[in-house]
């Protein structure tokens, strides 16, 4: 059903767990859906230098969380903000079609993270 | 170790069984409608084997129909009754059917059909005074589970049958979880149409027979030859037929106490994980080989895989594992909220299992749990972002 990739990251995610000193937070999904994902940033001179995830969900969920930590990990806000739900499944080898929709949340958190840095700078 | 707990969803056919089959398709592979010695051979096998059946729900042998399977059972009967019966447009079942019922009742609904969904209560038993006031001139039959094939909870036949036979109605169970283990006995039960499986209980897979009552009017939905009394054309399936009937033996009353035994135990050990909390009916009521419980915060479906990777093999009610995406529906209905039936897992035992099975799957899952656990954000119900 899921690739190796997915498999991988479900049975060892990397990045896992609440940031001690973070400075924004991403959360999307709802638990009546199955699928909840937090992702925590920690950016300094515009570039993540740490994340980390907390997800309650499905295998894909927990993958794609997984896979967005460990892309966007090091890279600029610049560059971070190209990240999509496309990249995350490509990098994973793909997702079954039914999880691409619901359960590819993770591109969304770390967007809404970035989001939540830049109007708390503002 | 590989640790089976999948065996609502099939069971591994019994060694016996497959040797019987065996035998029979390499012998007495004749076809048993010919009139010629060897198919003569065949019939007699097709007629100890329905015999055998029928004895074992308090039958007469000519009121089983063999079929394909349970699916196709549930649908001669309700489809079956609505060919025959046309001026009878109403049908009462549950909310918590297998889908072969509920999915063909929403077909039947399509046409002119009305249909009555019973709720439950959040064990899953169904309320006998509403299934009394939903009784109508027109209703063609009340079809319920007898037990559940989520959450194993068992319906009092003896009652559900008893308001049909006051009412005059036709009352047709679902009976393919619980065949060889908990008592069926459609004189006693007031059955008059029945459904049952073979693969369920450690026989063949593709073979399934329905019971239908002596003068219950019916029409089949598989047309062609006379075989079945003209209800179910198909050139019969000797080599299965005597292997269902083999398998109706596996199951002795000492199995179903050893399940009854490592179910509670498996159950009692679960429930000592925090946020644990167990779907269905307890004790007596409840399948002799059924668990179906719900730890909160975490995923079905990631679950199963964490266990899988043990090799522990169950099943879940988790939306995110089915293809609709919907939560399931017998799990709704006892209550529950959405949230809440995705972190169900069922786990279902068969004559087979062991208690150091069990004890390495109470290990795993604890462990699992865990696991899953800490990556949730709901670590203690609460959201923990300040």
């Amino acid at each position: 059903m899921y690739s190796e990739k997915v498999m991988q990251h479900f049975k060892t995610p990397k990045n896992l767990g609440k940031l001690e000193h973070y400075d924004a937070v991403g959360q999307v999904g709802n638990a009546s859906c199955g699928d909840v994902m937090y992702v925590y940033i920690k950016v300094e001179n515009d570039a993540i230098v740490n994340i980390g995830f907390e997800t309650m969900g499905c295998a894909a969920a927990i993958a794609t969380s997984s896979m967005v930590t460990e892309i966007a990990k090091g890279k600029t806000l610049t560059e971070a903000k190209k990240i999509t739900r496309d990249t995350i499944s490509k990098e994973l080898g793909g997702l079954p079609p039914l999880k691409e929709h619901c359960s590819n949340l993770a591109a969304d958190a770390l967007q809404e993270a970035i989001k939540n840095y830049e109007s708390k700078k503002q | 170790m590989k640790v089976y707990l999948d065996n609502a969803a099939t069971t591994k056919t019994a060694s016996e069984v497959a040797e019987l089959v065996s035998k029979i398709s390499l012998e007495d592979y004749a076809n048993p409608s010919s009139i010629h010695s060897q198919g003569e051979n065949a019939k007699k096998i097709i007629d100890d084997s329905r015999k055998k059946i029928a004895d074992s729900i308090g039958a007469q042998a000519n009121e089983i129909i063999f079929t394909a399977s349970g699916s196709e059972s549930n649908n001669l009967a309700l489809r079956g009754l609505a060919l025959a019966n046309p001026q009878k447009k109403h049908i009462i079942t549950t909310k918590i059917e297998h889908p072969s019922v509920l999915n063909t009742c929403s077909e039947l609904e399509q046409q002119d059909y009305t249909i009555n969904y019973l709720d439950v209560d959040n064990q899953g038993f169904v309320d006998l005074e509403q299934l009394q006031k939903s009784i109508r001139e027109d209703t063609l039959v009340v079809s319920i589970i007898h037990a559940n094939n989520e959450i194993g909870t068992i319906q009092n036949l003896q009652q559900i049958g008893q308001v049909c036979k006051e009412k005059n109605v036709l009352f047709h169970t679902d009976a393919v979880q619980s065949y060889t283990k908990t008592p069926i006995n459609v004189a006693e039960q007031n059955i008059s149409l029945a459904a049952f499986s073979a693969h369920k209980l450690h026989g063949p897979k593709g073979i399934g027979a329905l019971y239908v009552k002596n003068g219950v009017q019916l029409k089949p939905i598989i047309t062609g030859g006379a075989q079945e009394k003209g209800l179910r054309a198909a050139t019969h399936n000797t080599p299965s037929i005597a292997g269902f009937a083999k398998a109706i033996e596996i199951t002795t009353i000492d199995d179903i106490k050893k399940m009854v035994e490592l179910r509670d135990y498996l159950i009692s050990e679960l429930l000592k994980i925090d946020n644990t909390y167990i779907n269905g009916a307890i004790g007596n009521d409840r399948l002799c080989n059924n668990v179906n419980a719900r730890f909160d915060f975490i995923e079905g479906e990631a679950i199963l895989l964490y266990l899988d990777q043990e090799g522990i093999y169950v099943s879940t009610g988790s939306a995110c594992s089915s293809k609709k995406l919907e939560p399931s529906k017998t799990l709704l209905a006892l209550g529950l909220k959405p949230e809440e039936s995705h972190g169900s897992i069922r786990i279902s035992l068969s004559n087979y299992t062991t208690k150091e099975e069990i004890d390495y799957t109470i290990e795993k899952i604890k462990t699992t749990v865990e696991t899953l656990r800490k990556m949730s954000p709901f670590k203690g119900g609460t959201n923990n972002v300040q």
